[in-house]
């Protein structure tokens, strides 16, 4: 199956749901007026997109309309659709694999979905050809090792590990050692999910940023965020504090596969300019998908 | 801060209100313009909203506001009244069959905290006085049924499971034959989170449904939802018929809009808040308690309750006794220390004291009172003698630079701390005066605060 159908098969629900009440109210040759455009910024609100990206996205929408002279309330879809994919950016930014070895550091809120992600990009990284070795680095949740264990068999990459309650710098440590000795490819960090607001585990966090920027001399290649798309607009405040405390360089959006309709990406995008580098649309080992703003928009909107 | 957020936005909004005589149409339609992006921001759902904004007008514009002498604050005992209601009014507890064993089973999407919840609730049946037996039913996640085994160990709470190559119906039939022959008078199912439009997976909770008939089904929801969790919710509804919502990670800094809006999609309560990491981190929902904390109205009653739970009554005792007689030590106030730190973290009880979460010199202290800070401070008074802890004035240079030597600290933390235990000292003889001090809007201070 190709990506775009693969894309657009996890995306079923969620365009039941956002894309059939925009067409719902743009395709009755409805008159432009004020009152659809306050219910086009409801089904927006509705998506997750947040209040004040809604507003704006609906005010760039009415100066396109009138940029445009747009008569027919049927052409609206397309103009919003052009204007969400233009606030997503290009999308070819891929993953920066420059470092050898190259260091991916995974963070996120509790039950994200990062212990899955890691096996999916795992798998992902093997078809490319590469040597990846995976970091136990979640020492906190009840057999969180044992779970990235599974995905390390399932994989085939190796694991390093140590006991639970182990300090997550140390294994860190160990794993960067390992992966210099053994000459891997990527080197992928497991964490420990976190609530962003809790002040010291985010210093536990910055603890194994230091470990990796002392052991590689720079900071690590990637770091991965990992928001589940059904969250709303705390997503954002994720984004903020891990962004301060990490550096994040890329964004993996989980369980778009369900009804929840991905707007937060919009939102996150436009406020903090931290682009959406995967998406994780299933269960199977092979769900993880390059994240391409232009199909995603299509996918989006496509009839 | 639960609700944080919304909490200031709402207030923000309210104090407009509360300075007018008399509130024209306009001033409250303006300020349910103001709640109504509140609650959005918030992740309340939009429907949800547009009902609640509207109730809340209807009454407000109605005659009971408009004639009253303090309109503003009619305005917010309706908004009080109609989040209250929002969450469900009363709290509603979870229902302990006459004929044992009582089956609560688990369901909700991946990664909304069902295992860890399953271990908290086991842990709070036991404290109850219940034989809790844990069944491991997600045989699809890997390692899942590892976690849930390392939790019952580390509660000493017994865990059943039959691997993952049995069909969890069979597994939860087993569970309730085992807890019949063991003498466990409730049973807590984990199931595997799943996606609520996966119908083979939905299929499967209906066949475990059938086969065991469960008194219990609770939905174990992620706080921070956005839109989404009424159709979550909803659809878990419609095909398997809840029977109340466990809301996890509420500790966050989310605006808890999926709380808001879940009992008035479902029609079902919320039971159990989860907040935190601990074992011991879920607690009863309150719907009244939770609209008074979004209203910054405090909770008294649940700090109230958590100080009885935590704090020794007896030790209480003595203590008033000795702040009295001028004995308060530093071997007092240490104890007083761990016995606040025993009830949970202090951003959250100090959520629960009117008008404290509004105080400006408390929201810095978030970042100062972490438990480094409490440990060294320990340090410091266990590496004193006896009679340095009863007759702290004795103690000069020499035995400053001996305890800072001992403690791994400084001489000016030892220094701090003295002063510290002078102001707590001071503020103790106050004490009685205390109330005055709180409407003056200063003046208390609780001893760790920088």
């Amino acid at each position: 199956m190709g990506f775009f159908s693969k894309l657009k098969e996890g995306l079923a629900k969620t365009r039941h749901g956002f894309v059939e009440k925009i067409e719902n109210l743009v395709s009755g040759g409805k008159k432009i007026d004020e009152e659809l455009y306050e219910e086009l910024e409801e089904v927006l609100i509705q998506a997750d997109v947040g209040v004040n990206t809604a507003v704006e996205l609906v005010e760039d929408l009415r100066k396109a309309v009138r940029d445009r002279k747009v008569e027919d309330s049927s052409e609206l879809k397309d103009i919003l659709k052009e204007l969400i994919s233009d606030r997503l950016g290009s999308g070819d930014e891929g993953i920066n694999l420059n470092g050898h070895p190259a260091v991916v550091v995974v963070i996120g809120v509790n039950g994200a979905g990062k212990t899955t992600t890691i096996g999916k990009l795992a798998y992902n990284l093997k078809q490319q050809g590469k040597r990846v070795l995976l970091a136990a680095g979640d020492t906190f949740r009840a057999a969180a090792i044992d779970q990235l264990e599974i995905w390390s068999g399932r994989t085939g990459c190796e694991l390093i590990k140590h006991k639970e309650g182990a300090d997550p710098a140390a294994v860190v440590y160990d794993a960067i050692q390992a992966a210099k000795a053994r000459n891997v490819d990527v080197l992928i960090v497991d964490t420990a999910g976190r609530l962003h607001t809790k002040i010291n585990l985010m210093e536990e966090l910055k603890k194994v940023f230091r470990v990796i920027s002392r052991e590689i001399q720079r900071d690590p290649d990637e770091v991965f965020l990992v928001l589940d798309a059904t969250t709303g607009q705390n997503a954002i405040s994720q984004a903020k504090l891990f962004n301060e405390a990490a550096g994040i360089t890329g964004i993996i959006l989980t369980k778009l596969d369900g009804t929840a309709k991905g707007g937060v990406i919009i939102g996150i995008k436009s406020e903090l300019d931290i682009p959406v580098k995967y998406i994780g649309i299933g269960e199977k080992i092979d769900d993880l998908k390059e994240f391409r703003p232009g199909e995603f928009a299509d996918a989006l909107f496509a009839e | 801060m639960i609700f944080e957020g919304l909490s200031e936005k709402l207030q923000n909004t309210f104090k407009k209100l509360k300075g007018k005589g008399k509130l024209s149409e306009t001033d409250v339609a303006e300020a349910m313009r103001e709640v109504k992006i509140a609650l959005l921001e918030a992740d309340v759902n939009f429907k949800v909203v547009k009902d609640f904004v509207k109730k809340v007008k209807d009454r407000a514009i109605g005659l009971e506001v408009m004639e009253s002498l303090t309109p503003g604050q009619h305005v917010v005992k309706i908004v009080n009244d109609e989040l209250t209601e929002l969450m469900g009014g009363t709290q509603s507890k979870i229902m302990i069959s006459s004929k044992p064993p009582t089956v609560i089973m688990l369901v909700g999407l991946q990664g909304a905290g069902k295992t860890t919840t399953a271990g908290k609730l086991a842990n709070i049946l036991r404290k109850q006085g219940r034989r809790p037996l844990l069944v491991a039913g997600d045989i699809y996640r890997p390692a899942a049924i590892k976690q849930l085994q390392v939790l019952g160990e580390q509660l000493n709470i017994p865990v059943f499971t039959l691997g993952n190559k049995t069909n969890p119906v069979d597994i939860a039939k087993g569970a309730v034959e085992h807890a019949r022959s063991y003498g466990n008078d409730v049973i807590i199912i984990d199931t595997a989170g799943r996606l609520h439009i996966n119908e083979e997976l939905m299929d499967e909770l209906r066949n475990i449904r059938e086969s065991v008939h469960p008194h219990e089904i609770l939905f174990v929801m992620d706080a921070t939802t956005g839109q989404d969790a009424v159709t979550v919710a909803k659809t878990f509804n419609e095909q398997l018929g809840i029977d109340g919502v466990i809301m996890t990670k509420l500790d966050g800094d989310t605006r808890g809009g999926a709380a808001l809006s879940v009992k008035a999609v479902t029609g079902k309560p919320i039971k159990f808040a989860g907040m935190g990491e601990k074992l011991d981190a879920l607690e009863p929902f309150h719907p009244d308690r939770m609209a008074a904390r979004i209203l910054g109205m405090g909770d008294v009653l649940s700090l109230i309750e958590k100080a009885q739970s935590t704090i020794d009554t007896e030790k209480a005792q003595e203590l008033q006794r000795k702040i009295k007689s001028q004995e308060y030590s530093l071997q007092d106030f240490m104890e007083q220390m761990d016995q606040v730190k025993s009830m949970g973290p202090l951003e959250e009880i100090i959520g629960m004291i009117p008008g404290m979460g509004q105080m400006k010199q408390l929201k810095n202290i978030k970042g100062s009172l972490d438990e480094k800070e409490f440990a060294r401070m320990r340090a410091i008074i266990q590496s004193m003698t006896e009679k340095e802890r009863k007759e702290p004035r004795i103690i000069k240079d020499s035995r400053k630079k001996r305890i800072a030597r001992g403690s791994g600290t400084k001489v000016s933390d030892v220094n701090r701390l003295l002063k510290q235990f002078d102001e707590t000292k001071k503020m103790m003889k106050q004490f009685t005066s205390m109330d005055k001090n709180i409407k003056k809007g200063g003046g208390f201070k609780l001893p760790f605060f920088k």
